[in-house]
């Protein structure tokens, strides 16, 4: 059996598989380790991929030649585009998936995965060479495996703690052992550790379900794939159902709160608020009457259903009572239990914007790891790391400080915000994407994931021949058709004896200029210049979302330049703060504790003043690069 | 360690009392060192005796009795640890501290601002209030003077904060519709936060509207005296501001230029500006005609943009040959016959002032101190106002994109419009944070399947 690798990842999860497709994808020879190859790709939470913000990510993902969007394409059970009327921008893509179906196709996708070994055992423990740098693994059968770069993605399996009601097991997650020695070596490398809690609602059997009482939730037709590589999800779609919790319900919960570890003091992590659980949503928000529950199938030929909206840690009993008080819900058969799990995670301030740990270089961390939630999250984090641990591996005869790194900025893409913002603000709460955390959001839209990214992951090296072919083959048409739009143009007048009306300035207007307003369509002035039928759907789609942001783009691209300016400004990564003049106590421990590597990264912490921006910034400019003497 | 700073914070030269201030983390011990161990009790004037240090050639000696303030950090004007020696002021004094001062160690003279940017940088006060403290100091007038007292106390900066506040609500429910999309949010919330984001427009509107008080206020009123040549402009300039500032002379047209000078007027800072004589119709060809013309031009466009146009007549010339002052008589203007004691060949209704024996004056400075009252009276803000171009141009844009969102069609270029009139408002004070937006969304709706 092979023993040495280019790079390990440890760890099947979303953010493990991503990883590790990366990695081998940018050439380096990878094993991706797991207790049981058989839950690579298992989704423990709930059964979707996407949403708001986070359909973005697994854009970006797709576009850099990544596995997520093309597996979810494969077991996609009811797709809706969100915000479909609120603007190209924030439109995110989200599908139910099959569990089974997803688990299969990413099994196989990574089977079938040129320079990638599957490996079913667990991590024990890193090894380290005489000067302490990252050498391999050790697996619990006990085989040292080698390795230049190592990526951990185990999740939640640091001290976690299940809850439900007064019990709590010590565990990962239910039914699987926490591993033990690898968090000891985490430990003992003295990384900084915080707290978190997530929970998840019981699994009920679709059978005793009463659909009658539900009301239907259909997906979209035709459903709009993820990937930019898939033509037509040939999966079957079903529909969803939503149902609402009831006075009754709420009743019983507030009679039984002093039974809930989050309210009796059990519980000392932060849950986030954005995902809060029921006994939390039923004290905070007291006048709420009712909170609807989405009823989500887990598979076409799987009778579980996951109730998304009702994640609890009540006792089993009074969990029973209030689910039977729910419409729909009078009969139902529990398959497992709702709970709560408390967890540590790694600050990711700890970390370099590639995902390395700072203190230990050659070692990377990705996904829940580092405090944020969701697989999309993960995923993003997991591409990041392995194309890093891949690129580090590739030159194990360099210093690992000069070798090349791929990283993104909050220009570039979501994942450059998600990391960006994991490195400088850290995850006071578990992290999880939204549009709104991304300051040019009308740039990094989903449908121009592509042409932001493919070309950069094809000067990288991390996307394959069939992309960049296909990629190539789109971009010739979008710039010939944009070409065109943009070199034909019409006056008021002439514009009028069509029938388009429009402000007589006299000005010429391109056809580019025109589809800007919300009163012309393509099709008015595909009857002026009847060539602009030739262009594809696909094109003309992308053409008219452009054409709808083109007012925006100069002040967006006007704010980018000033961003680069800051994030150009580097600030040595030893700087003695304590020689800053005028910083407050409290600014400089916030800079200590994150050490950003750019002016830009240090205006983004949270409580660092504009005026102590100024500061560093004088002092970075008056004493260059120079390296202090303490 | 960050420097402890020093300056002599009174005029310099000879008073009664010199005020030097010390700020930073060694402000107590350099204080200790002065006091020879003293118990100096925070906030307490203590009248005590201050040495020269052993480290100092005269050890021991007295350098002078001073009253003594000290004031613990963070309650402090700058924020940090502050000591206020009140000295006796002569510069013999002042001169040993500030050396002294400069010997110990950590120690050194401030910079100018700095005592502000400190007090700034430990967030004793935002943008709008340093810049208050610099338009206290260079106050000239107790208008002035009251309006930079009014911003300093956070008048302009409350006012700002709040309007922040209401366009991060605005911006916090457009988001919270955009990124909690499948939630059940209440049915129409956004329209009481589109009927706010309006009402916030015409706020700022309003306060736009205050015919530049504020700015005027605090940058002085513009007053522009023309006339014919010989009318007696520089002689009323000079009566008005009591000292030789214009070149006054009998050869008509000697003020080729124009010349500003700074009065106090009732409160109100005025910038009086002379100008050249008008005469542009019989003009020659000569250099003395060309510098005289140029200077003419300058003269209209200073009246153009004037706050109030002097009209000066001379009385003891008939009015029709001084037709091109009188054209330029608007509501900006006030006519003034001079020479009243001459015979006079000018008889329209107008105020009368002699330069020759100072009589009307009192009544001309009279008339501009309504005229500038109405000036300021017309503005339709209360109390605070603008005080500077860079407030107005950030606001503006404020409103702006306020306004198209208004407008908008789209959900995202809404909330992208508020945004940016979010970081317009931010630049006059600080800045505002993703992170607040959420906070606002997770307090207010009930967000999580």
């Amino acid at each position: 059996m092979e023993n040495s690798f280019d790079v390990i990842v440890i760890g099947g999860g979303h953010a493990g598989c991503e990883a590790a497709a990366a990695s081998a994808r940018m050439g380096a020879k990878t094993a991706l380790l797991t207790h049981k190859i058989e839950t690579i790709g298992v989704m423990s939470c709930n059964p979707a991929i996407g949403g708001l913000g986070k359909g973005h990510l697994v854009r970006e993902i797709d576009a850099l030649d990544g596995i997520m969007g093309r597996v979810i394409d494969q077991a996609g059970i009811q797709y809706r585009m969100l915000n479909a009327s609120k603007g190209a921008a924030v439109r995110g893509p989200r599908a139910q998936a099959d569990r089974k179906l997803y688990r299969e196709a990413m099994l196989k996708t990574l089977s079938d995965y040129p320079n990638l070994s599957l490996i079913g055992e667990g991590a024990e423990d890193l090894i380290l060479n005489d000067d302490g740098e990252i050498s391999g693994v050790m697996t619990s059968e006990g085989r040292a495996l080698q390795a230049h770069a190592v990526v951990i993605t185990t999740g939640t399996f640091l001290r976690g703690i299940i809850h439900r009601g007064k019990d709590t097991i010590s565990a990962g997650r239910v039914g699987e052992k926490p591993s033990i020695g690898l968090a000891e070596t985490l430990e003992r490398l003295g990384l900084p550790l915080g707290r978190l809690k997530t929970g998840t609602p019981a699994r009920l059997d679709g059978r005793t379900i009463n659909w009658d009482a539900c009301t239907v939730q259909p997906g979209d037709n035709p459903p709009v794939p993820f990937s930019f590589m898939t033509d037509k999800i040939t999966v079957p779609q079903i529909p969803c159902h939503i149902t609402h919790t009831t006075e009754e319900t709420h009743k019983i919960i507030r009679d039984n709160i002093h039974q809930a570890p989050l309210y009796s003091g059990q519980i000392k992590g932060t849950g986030p608020r954005y995902c809060p659980s029921i006994e939390d949503k039923i004290m905070r928000f007291a006048d709420k009457e009712s909170h609807q529950i989405f009823l989500e199938p887990e598979g076409l030929d799987d009778h579980t259903v996951y109730p998304n909206g009702i994640s609890n840690a009540l006792p089993i009993d009074v969990q029973e009572k209030f689910l039977r008080t729910i419409p729909g819900l009078e009969n139902v058969e529990v398959l497992e239990w709702a709970y709560a799990i408390e967890y540590d995670y790694v600050d990711p301030r700890a970390l370099k914007n590639t995902l390395e740990v700072k203190a230990l270089g050659g070692l990377f961390l990705a996904g829940q790891i580092n405090g944020t939630t969701g697989y999309e999250e993960a995923a993003a984090q997991g591409l990041v790391a392995g194309i890093n641990a891949a690129l580090q591996a590739s030159k194990a005869d360099v210093s690992r400080e000069t070798v090349q790194t791929f990283t993104l900025d909050r220009s570039e893409a979501y994942i450059g915000v998600l990391i960006d913002d994991l490195i400088t603000r850290g995850a006071p709460e578990p992290y999880r994407m939204f549009t709104s955390r991304a300051e040019y959001r009308l740039k990094l839209r989903a449908d121009n994931a592509d042409q932001r990214l493919t070309p950069i992951g094809i000067e990288l090296g991390c996307v394959g021949d069939e992309r960049t072919k296909s990629w190539s083959d789109k971009s010739d048409r979008l710039s010939k058709a944009l070409s065109y739009v943009q070199s034909i143009d019409s006056t008021p007048n002439e514009l009028e004896k069509h029938g388009v009306k429009i402000n007589k300035d006299g000005r010429r207007r391109t056809i580019y200029d025109l589809l800007s307003y919300h009163t012309i369509t393509w099709d008015d002035l595909a009857l002026i210049w009847p060539k602009m039928n030739e262009i594809s759907s696909d094109i003309r789609k992308q053409i008219e979302i452009d054409a709808n942001y083109a007012g925006y783009m100069d002040r967006q691209d006007a704010d980018i330049k000033a961003f680069k300016r800051d994030e150009n400004l580097t600030i040595p990564s030893d700087l003695d703060y304590s020689l800053v003049g005028s910083l407050s106590n409290e600014v400089r421990q916030k800079l200590e504790t994150a050490s950003p590597a750019t002016l830009g990264a240090a205006s983004r912490i949270p409580g660092v003043t504009p005026a102590a921006i100024m500061a560093l910034l004088r002092h970075v400019k008056m004493n260059g690069t120079k390296t202090h003497v303490a | 360690m960050i420097d402890t700073i020093f300056a002599l914070s009174s005029a310099r030269g000879r008073s009664g009392v010199a005020v030097i201030r010390v700020s930073g983390p060694q402000a107590h011990q350099s204080l200790c060192t002065l006091v020879h161990g003293k118990t100096i009790e925070a906030r307490k004037a203590h009248l005590c005796k201050l040495y020269y240090p052993q480290t100092h050639a005269m050890s021991g000696q007295v350098i002078d009795h001073a009253l003594v303030l000290s004031f613990d950090g963070p309650h402090s004007f700058t924020g940090e640890d502050c000591v206020e020696y009140h000295c006796h002021g002569s510069p013999a004094v002042v001169q040993d501290m500030l050396s002294l001062l400069a010997t110990l160690e950590n120690h050194r003279m401030a910079e100018p601002g700095e005592f502000t940017r400190r007090a700034f940088e430990n967030g004793k006060m935002d943008l709008t209030e340093a810049e208050a403290v610099a338009d206290l100091i260079h106050a000239e007038t107790s208008l002035q003077k009251q309006q930079a007292l009014i911003q300093m106390e956070g008048g302009l900066s409350s006012i700002y904060r709040m309007w922040g506040e209401r366009l991060k609500k605005g911006l916090a429910y457009l988001e919270a519709s955009i990124d909690f999309a499948d939630e059940e949010l209440p049915d129409g919330f956004l329209t009481p936060i589109l009927v706010d984001l309006s009402d916030l427009n015409r706020d700022i509107a309003h306060h736009l509207d205050d015919n530049r008080r504020g700015e005027r206020l605090r940058d002085g009123f513009s007053v522009v005296v023309i006339g014919v040549p010989n009318a007696g402009k520089s002689s009323l300039i000079n009566i008005l501001t009591q000292r030789d500032v214009a070149i006054v002379s009998d050869v008509s047209g000697t003020t080729r230029d124009v010349i500003e000078t700074h009065l106090d007027i009732a409160g109100y800072p005025v910038i009086l500006s002379d100008t050249a004589g008008l005469r542009s119709n019989d003009l020659g060809d000569s250099d003395h005609d060309k510098i005289e013309s140029e200077g003419i031009v300058r003269a209209l466009d200073r009246a153009k943009s004037a706050d109030i146009k002097i009209l000066l007549i001379d009385g003891s010339v008939p009015l029709e040959k001084q037709d091109d002052i009188i054209q330029h008589k608007d509501e900006s203007s006030l006519v003034v016959i001079n020479k009243s004691d001459l015979p006079q060949k000018v008889d329209i209704d107008a105020l009368k002032i002699s330069t020759k024996n100072q009589s009307g004056i009192e009544d001309l400075l009279a008339s501009i101190k309504m005229k500038l009252d109405d000036l300021v009276g017309s503005a339709s803000g209360e109390g605070v106002s603008l005080t500077r171009a860079r407030h107005r141009q950030n606001l503006s844009d404020a409103t702006f994109s306020i306004e198209r969102a208004l407008q908008g069609q789209q959900l995202d270029l809404m909330a992208e419009d508020i945004r940016l009139a979010m970081r317009a408002l931010g630049k006059i004070t600080g800045r505002v944070d993703v992170e607040d937006l959420l906070d606002v969304i997770f307090n207010d709706f009930c967000i999580g399947k």
